[in-house]
């Protein structure tokens, strides 16, 4: 069949084009080009070429072992260095370069222990308004070993949002050792020597058993053998915010 | 830490995060692809339309149409022209977007961009075109005198063929590529939309229905644009218009339209009766920030009323001057309403929080390089370049010099 | 790689290298010495992170450290890593905040909520997913998964088309306005391959992160992997998360 001429004229321009990308792609340009794994290759190495800006507590203890040891048995244990002192790789290089900073206002403290009712239960917070207001927080505790000068007289120093939705409820005026036995060892270490849970109804039925003399208590007064199947009163009822009412 | 970013990102941006109701991710803020990146849907979805509409003529020889042909064509490869200038203003870099010929990753749709317009343009309009045209450039470049000549022998390849095989060759070279240009067409618009609709992490784009829909919306903006030119033609060079072809174009955009509702609206009874957990913060988003533009804009405006219009047309008997104006309405106010469509899809998905919680804004800055200035300018060009292709091809110059020639 | 590329890059190695070395004492806990990447064997580790909820203050510090250390824009429009903080009402209902982008912390303790049932604190970061949509996006290939697990960005051929951004169901991406190419968490690459920890884990106050190797012996991940019941983020989007969270509330997307 012959090729009509026009059919020649564009086959030759399409040729053309197509001679000149196969050209360029398998001849003249480097296969590098055309691969993107050698530059994710690259990529990686200057990834981990850059700059380390945080040291990193190993390497302050070079230099600094006695304040490692100091925060090591207290609260601020497993805290890092440079939370506080920010990144400080320039001075574990050379210690003659900037300094880190050592913060010392209200505010740098109150960023993890102003009360925040999210936080988790048994962490110490504190109000800014009500605890020591506009003191700095240092002239009171040793920012490496932060023991409270007092032992926290409420439970509310740890348990704060627990202290203060009872302050709320029908509950406000009960003490926590009415239902929580608490031993002397939960103040140093909280997690070992957890204060108790009422493990009987009786404990509840001090104040809400037919009976019973506490004149705020009368409002709420339950036939014990009655009531609830057997389960304890605070399975069902949170004993912080009774029937969640304030 | 670093600072100093541009002054109007930090307005924009702080502007933005002011907007937010509920809550959003805080990188959500940003929008990322924003007003040009709404442009270029539009544009190759009309490239994809106006191609559907031409390849009427040859492949399901609907004759009534074959007055626009050319001018079907030319729309086309005006607005492919434009088509990728978006895409490359959008970049962060776009001095690196060669990489995508160079590198492109198979898995990604946005890969296929690059080829897929190249095989659209150079492998399907262009060869068309020039086969549809290359007796009349043949016939031009023997009256054209000094440099015009040469440029119409260039663009003729020099040929010098006009036999009567020739010229059947060329018809028949003409519907071949019209027959593989319609899957190719399918494909330049169908994979912006799998580009949206494989989004697995943004439920308002990540549908099965979305390549669907988007090709849809497409040919119905396609036909809406070519419509629109021939009467805005005809009006600009005091040309007389084929009503019988006006009147075939209408019939198809009304079957476009209807289908494309059709999809549209299935995509929104799907969601809603399946109301996964995007169905609470999509209902709020389409109540609250996208009410004018889908509602009013998109779905009234732009797709019910013209269509109310158009039906209107077929079924009564009104005159011709009427039946052009209403035309030329239907076709503005789809032509707008599909705009508003690729808007509710590229920022609606860009106006909620993938934390299903939030809502978020778009402040389209008024100047600069992604700003509703370069928007508009966008827009313009694809018209500009047909002025000009409609004056180096002229699509009736075969009917007033050489009629023995007209297919 | 040219040799024009190759010298430069090998001229940098020696300052770096040199740093490394100085800081090599500083490897935590591992007998290892500064790696140079030519010791630095990625296919011997998988890099993943633990979250434990309870532990959370909200303090931001390592939003903060995150900042300094990776140099991410100081405006709080860019993030590597962020907290959320939850309130889940009696009623039903979640209140979440960002504190990460707060002009400042608040003045005063608000009063307690009674509604509240349930409140907390949740550091989101990039999941490092094992199977990322963000990479499946990528139309260059500039970004991509490392043999050790961790996702990267190579800034000097992201082309800035923000897919990878719309892909990323979490939203830990986000386009880095001063290369304008797409950022992200890295897992402080450039530490842990040198045998430090991330700088957010390096500061948390409270253990709350916990970073480790998966392919790993006797590793506080693994450890935690074991002994946590673990939750992922969005797990029927099949990312296959790495960032594995302890005590996640069921509320938390």
């Amino acid at each position: 069949m012959r090729l009509p001429e026009q059919v020649k004229r564009l086959g030759f321009v399409l040729a053309a084009i197509v001679a000149m990308v196969l050209l360029l792609r398998f001849v003249i340009l480097p296969p590098s080009m055309f691969s993107a794994k050698p530059h994710q290759a690259a990529a990686v190495v200057r990834e981990m070429a850059k700059p380390v800006h945080h040291a990193g507590v190993a390497a302050c203890r070079e230099c600094h072992e006695e304040q490692f040891q100091e925060k090591y048995g207290g609260a601020h244990r497993k805290i890092g260095c440079e939370n506080c002192h920010g990144p400080s790789a320039a001075h574990a290089a050379d210690e003659n370069a900037e300094k880190p900073p050592r913060p010392r206002e209200r505010e740098f403290c109150l960023r993890c222990h102003a009360y925040d009712a999210a936080r988790p239960n048994g962490f110490p917070q504190v109000d800014p308004q009500q605890h020591n207001p506009r003191k700095k927080c240092l002239s009171c505790h040793e920012a490496h070993d932060p023991v409270p000068p007092k032992n926290p007289q409420e439970c509310g120093g740890c348990h704060g949002r627990i202290e203060r939705t009872k302050a709320l409820s029908t509950h406000a005026l009960v003490a926590c050792a009415t239902c929580h036995a608490v031993d002397e060892r939960h103040m140093t270490e909280p997690r070992l020597a957890l204060p108790t849970k009422p493990g009987s109804r009786e404990v509840c039925g001090q104040c809400h058993a037919p009976g019973s003399t506490d004149p705020a208590a009368s409002k709420a007064v339950v036939d014990m053998a009655k009531h609830g199947g057997t389960y304890v009163c605070w399975e069902c009822h949170y004993a912080h915010l009774p029937e969640g009412r304030k | 830490m670093s600072s100093a970013i541009p002054a109007s990102l930090f307005e924009q941006l702080s502007h933005q995060l002011s907007q937010v109701t509920g809550f959003i991710y805080p990188n959500e803020v940003e929008t990322q692809w924003a007003i040009l990146i709404v442009v270029y849907p539009y544009i190759t979805g009309i490239v994809a339309g106006a191609f559907i509409l031409a390849s009427l003529v040859k492949v399901f020889n609907v004759v009534e149409v074959q007055p626009i042909y050319r001018l079907a064509l030319l729309t086309a490869l005006a607005f492919m022209l434009v088509a990728g200038m978006p895409l490359q203003l959008h970049l962060g870099h776009p001095e690196r977007a060669y990489e995508i010929f160079m590198t492109p990753q198979t898995t990604s749709a946005m890969a296929m961009f690059g080829f897929v317009y190249l095989w659209y343009l150079l492998g399907i309009l262009l060869i068309e075109i020039w086969f549809e045209y290359r007796a009349q450039l043949i016939l031009m470049a023997q009256q054209a005198k000094g440099v015009m000549k040469w440029v119409y022998s260039a663009l003729s390849l020099f040929s010098k063929d006009l036999s009567p095989e020739a010229i059947a060759f060329d018809k028949k070279a003409s519907k071949f590529v019209t027959i593989i240009g319609i899957p190719s067409a399918f494909l330049l618009h169908g994979y912006v939309g799998f580009i949206f609709g494989s989004v697995k992490a943004n439920p308002w784009w990540g549908s099965v229905l979305m390549p669907i829909v988007f090709l849809m919306s497409a040919i119905v903006s396609g036909i809406a644009m070519v419509m629109f030119l021939y009467i805005l033609v005809s009006l600009l060079r005091n040309e007389k218009l084929d009503m019988r072809c006006l009147d075939k174009i209408g019939l198809f955009l009304l079957v476009a339209i209807i289908v494309d509702f059709a999809l549209e609206a299935l995509d929104y009874i799907h969601r809603i009766y399946q109301s996964e957990e995007s169905i609470g913060i999509l209902a709020e988003l389409v109540s609250s920030r996208l009410f004018t533009s889908m509602v009013i804009v998109q779905l009234l405006l732009g797709m019910l009323l013209p269509l109310v219009i158009i039906a209107f047309v077929r079924i009564t008997r009104v005159n011709e001057d009427m039946r052009r104006l209403l035309y030329f309405t239907s076709s503005l106010l789809i032509l707008v309403g599909i705009f508003s469509m690729r808007w509710n899809v590229v920022i609606g998905g860009q106006l909620y929080s993938k934390s299903f919680r939030g809502l978020m804004a778009y402040k389209m800055e008024l100047t600069g390089i992604e700003s509703l200035m370069t928007a508009l300018l966008l827009l313009a060009l694809p018209f500009i370049i047909l002025t000009v292709l409609y004056r180096l091809l002229p699509p009736q110059w075969l009917e007033k010099n050489a009629p023995a020639m007209v297919h | 790689m040219n040799k024009r590329e190759f010298l430069k890059d090998a001229i940098l190695f020696f300052p770096a290298a040199a740093t490394l070395q100085a800081l090599a004492p500083a490897a935590e806990g591992s007998a290892e010495t500064a790696k140079t990447p030519a010791d630095y064997d990625a296919t011997r580790h998988w890099y993943g992170m633990g979250v434990d909820v309870d532990k959370c203050i909200g303090c931001n510090r390592c939003v903060e450290a995150c900042k300094a250390e990776n140099d991410v824009p100081e405006e709080p429009f860019f993030f590597r890593t962020w907290i959320e903080r939850y309130q889940i009402h009696e009623n039903g209902e979640t209140t979440v905040e960002c504190i990460s982008t707060r002009a400042a912390p608040p003045e005063q303790a608000e009063p307690e909520d009674p509604s509240v049932v349930r409140t907390f604190f949740v550091p989101k970061l990039c999941n490092q997913c094992a199977h990322p949509p963000c990479v499946q996006v990528c139309p260059v290939g500039a970004t991509f998964q490392t043999q050790d697990g961790v996702v990267l960005v190579d800034a000097e051929r992201c082309i800035g088309c923000r897919y990878c951004i719309q892909a990323c169901p979490y939203g830990a991406r986000y386009l880095n306005p001063k290369t304008r190419t797409a950022d992200k968490c890295t897992f402080c690459y450039h530490r842990i391959t040198e045998g430090l920890l991330p700088a957010c884990v390096e500061v948390c106050p409270t253990e709350a992160r916990i970073f480790g190797d998966l392919k790993g012996k006797a590793d506080r991940l693994v450890r935690f992997h074991r002994v946590n019941q673990i939750s992922v983020l969005k797990p029927d989007l099949n990312t296959e998360p790495k960032v594995l969270y302890a005590k996640l509330d069921g509320e938390v997307r």
